[in-house]
């Protein structure tokens, strides 16, 4: 049987949009409890840091490139923080350090 | 009275249309990095055998790039359709923290419709930027910040998948950093000025890392992984370091 593509986006985008809609919807009131309120403050900033490491080590197919990749990210991000200088900065030196590693072997 | 009335609403438009602009503004690194992203992701998307029309249409209605590379899988598979909602539920469920989250910076009389409109475009960076706002979130920071964001993530994924074959394998392996790249360009300038931040950022990080090597643990979805270990972690550091609110902007 030949599924079909757009019922596929349907369907993920209704479980996705009703992922978003949910919370906001039903949450309408300050939640006051100081544990939750802390649990949320630093929610982003924990699956953000999971969703990168060690993931960004396998991102270009080569651990060397990747931590090359990593490192400027993380240099620029902390000096710099402009997210479109970051991606980029990251993506040109895991690139230079591809080249180089291509020389070599 | 009526004309206090209308003056009442010119100030809110007025206000609106500023938080707007500076949306737009937050918005353009943001617009073009997902278009470097979502590059990436229309090549892998042509390769599970979309369209590129398919890909853009895609990108448009689910704005999440681990979820769409995992649709991807599951439409080359050709798998079931429940087993798509299953997997979107469990690599998107994060979203489910963030929106909860969000919703506590949103004004409590926010109409009902700004909500739907939210609810449409959280990704983990509009979600970042307009959580570390101080302050109560006007939600028009977030659609200007939408209004840029999501032509750059749609038109990316076009192109990606209509053009992506010209680009030589070892530019689009380097460009994938560009996801994560972004990721780090949203936490570290805050852990920079914050040294819980910055312990919280390393710990998460350091952890999941062991949950990466350590056996049975390393055989768990990354999707679910991310949710025990940010359910964990987050809960840690609300015990041991309970936040102290910023009264600003709050009545």
């Amino acid at each position: 049987m030949k599924n079909s593509v757009y019922l596929y986006i349907l369907v993920m985008a209704g479980v996705t949009y009703l992922i978003r809609l949910i919370p906001l919807t039903l949450l309408r009131r300050e939640i006051k409890n100081r544990f939750i309120r802390s649990f949320l403050y630093y929610m982003p900033y924990v699956t953000l840091a999971v969703m990168t490491f060690p993931s960004i080590l396998s991102a270009t197919g080569n651990w060397i490139s990747s931590a090359v990749g990593l490192l400027t990210a993380a240099l620029i991000a902390w000096f710099d923080g402009n997210l479109f200088r970051v991606s980029l900065g990251a993506s040109a030196a895991a690139l230079v350090a591809e080249l180089i590693l291509s020389r070599i072997a | 009275m009526r004309a206090e009335k209308a003056a009442g609403r010119a100030e809110r438009r007025k206000e609106n249309g500023e938080a707007y602009r500076s949306g737009l503004r937050h918005g353009i690194p943001v617009g073009l990095g997902y278009l470097v992203v979502a590059f990436t992701l229309g090549i892998a998307a042509k390769k599970g055998g979309m369209t590129a029309l398919q890909a853009a249409l895609m990108s448009f209605s689910i704005h999440a790039s681990a979820g769409e590379f995992a649709a991807i899988g599951v439409i080359s598979a050709a798998a079931g359709y429940w087993e798509m909602a299953v997997t979107e539920l469990v690599v998107n469920l994060r979203y489910l923290l963030m929106s909860a989250s969000l919703s506590q910076r949103l004004p409590e009389d926010l109409g009902f419709y700004h909500r739907f409109f939210l609810a449409f475009d959280i990704t983990d960076e509009i979600y970042a930027l307009s959580v570390t706002r101080p302050g109560r979130l006007n939600p028009f920071f977030t659609y200007g910040m939408m209004s840029v964001a999501s032509p750059g993530w749609v038109l990316g994924t076009f192109l990606g998948a209509a053009a992506g074959s010209i680009l030589p394998e070892m530019v689009i392996g380097a460009m994938s950093i560009a996801l994560y790249g972004m990721f780090l360009s949203v936490i570290l300038p805050p852990a920079r000025h914050d040294r819980v931040i910055c312990g919280v950022v390393l710990v998460s990080m350091l952890a999941s890392g062991l949950c990466a090597v350590l056996p049975l643990v390393r055989e768990l979805s990354s999707g679910l992984k991310t949710i025990l270990l940010t359910l964990l972690l987050s809960a840690g550091a609300a015990l041991l370091f309970p936040h102290k609110d910023e009264e600003e902007g709050r009545a």
